[in-house]
């Protein structure tokens, strides 16, 4: 049943314990017109919160970190849109993309109200619990679930990015110390 | 002196300019799909490193001693010549899961 997936996928992405998607069984699988769609509205919200970020930002290592964001996640999107292109996928909306974009818009209305250090601060590390449980969907839903090799293979791509950038946010959140 | 011993000596010259430069070799490592290969690598003081970024994304290759911070473009190379022996650990400032290490020998 997809709606308890989606579930658990924005319960994780709330809580960042990637733990919870562990319990989805087989019959969760997400197909892979709404795998893409995921994939993508993931990297659509990162783009958004670098930007407010690119606005806001007091430290330049916040901001270079957020150009970082923008930089990546646009190339990957790029190749996820020629990739969904040429498989002739069309992404399909669904409970995850819709709760992930929720919680992303409170997520920017409530960044927005802060301003100076206070920003750079909550900015950096929601990014560090973001691509942590963006990691978690990954990793153990949406790689196991797709079934076209080369959206798999473009997912582990987006996997090893998000990883990055998990590390990279750790030690900018580190420098703001 | 014996004047037979001048070519050679000129010969041994000529040679000798030619022989060491051609020792210093340029090592290709890539960076894909997020991945530096090799990712442990030996290489001699003057020898070239070329990394040839495959990806579409912008990578670094940073010394963690300091010693090199060479940006590299997506889908562009680029070069450094090594000048200092020992163990030199690297990664990737945007993606500090990129890590390698070249073993530099006098
Ligand atoms: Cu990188």
């Amino acid at each position: 049943m997809f709606i308890r997936w989606s579930a658990a996928i924005a319960a994780a992405v709330l809580l960042s314990s990637p733990a919870l998607l562990q319990g989805a069984s087989a019959a969760d699988k997400p197909t892979d017109p709404q795998i893409a769609h995921i994939a993508y509205t993931a990297g659509v919200i990162d783009i958004n919160a670098a930007k407010q970020a690119l606005k806001k930002a007091k430290s330049k290592d916040v901001k270079a970190f957020a150009e970082d964001m923008v930089r990546d996640h646009e190339a990957v999107n790029q190749q996820a849109l020629a990739l969904v292109k040429k498989l002739n996928i069309t992404p399909e909306d669904n409970d995850t993309s819709r709760a992930l974009s929720k919680q992303a818009s409170d997520k920017l209305a409530e960044l927005e109200k802060l301003s100076g250090a206070a920003f750079d601060k909550a900015y950096v590390a929601n990014e560090v619990a973001y691509h942590k449980a963006v990691n978690g969907a990954l990793e153990t839903q949406l790689i196991p679930s797709a079934s076209n090799a080369e959206l798999k293979s473009l997912l582990q791509t987006g996997l090893k990015i998000f990883q990055g950038h998990e590390q990279h946010a750790e030690h900018v959140a580190a420098e703001l110390k | 002196m014996n004047p037979g011993r001048l070519p050679s000596i000129a010969l041994a010259v000529v040679l000798l300019s030619v022989v060491v430069p051609a020792r210093a070799a340029t090592i290709e490592i890539t960076m894909e799909n997020l991945v530096i290969s090799p990712a442990e690598m030996s290489a001699k003081v003057g020898d070239t490193i070329e990394w040839i970024n495959k990806d579409v994304f912008a990578h670094t290759a940073t010394a963690k001693n300091g010693d090199f911070d060479v940006n590299l473009p997506p889908k562009k190379s680029a070069t450094f010549v090594l000048k200092k022996p020992g163990m030199v650990d690297y990664y990737c400032r945007y993606h500090p899961n990129m890590k390698a290490s070249l073993k530099v020998e006098p």
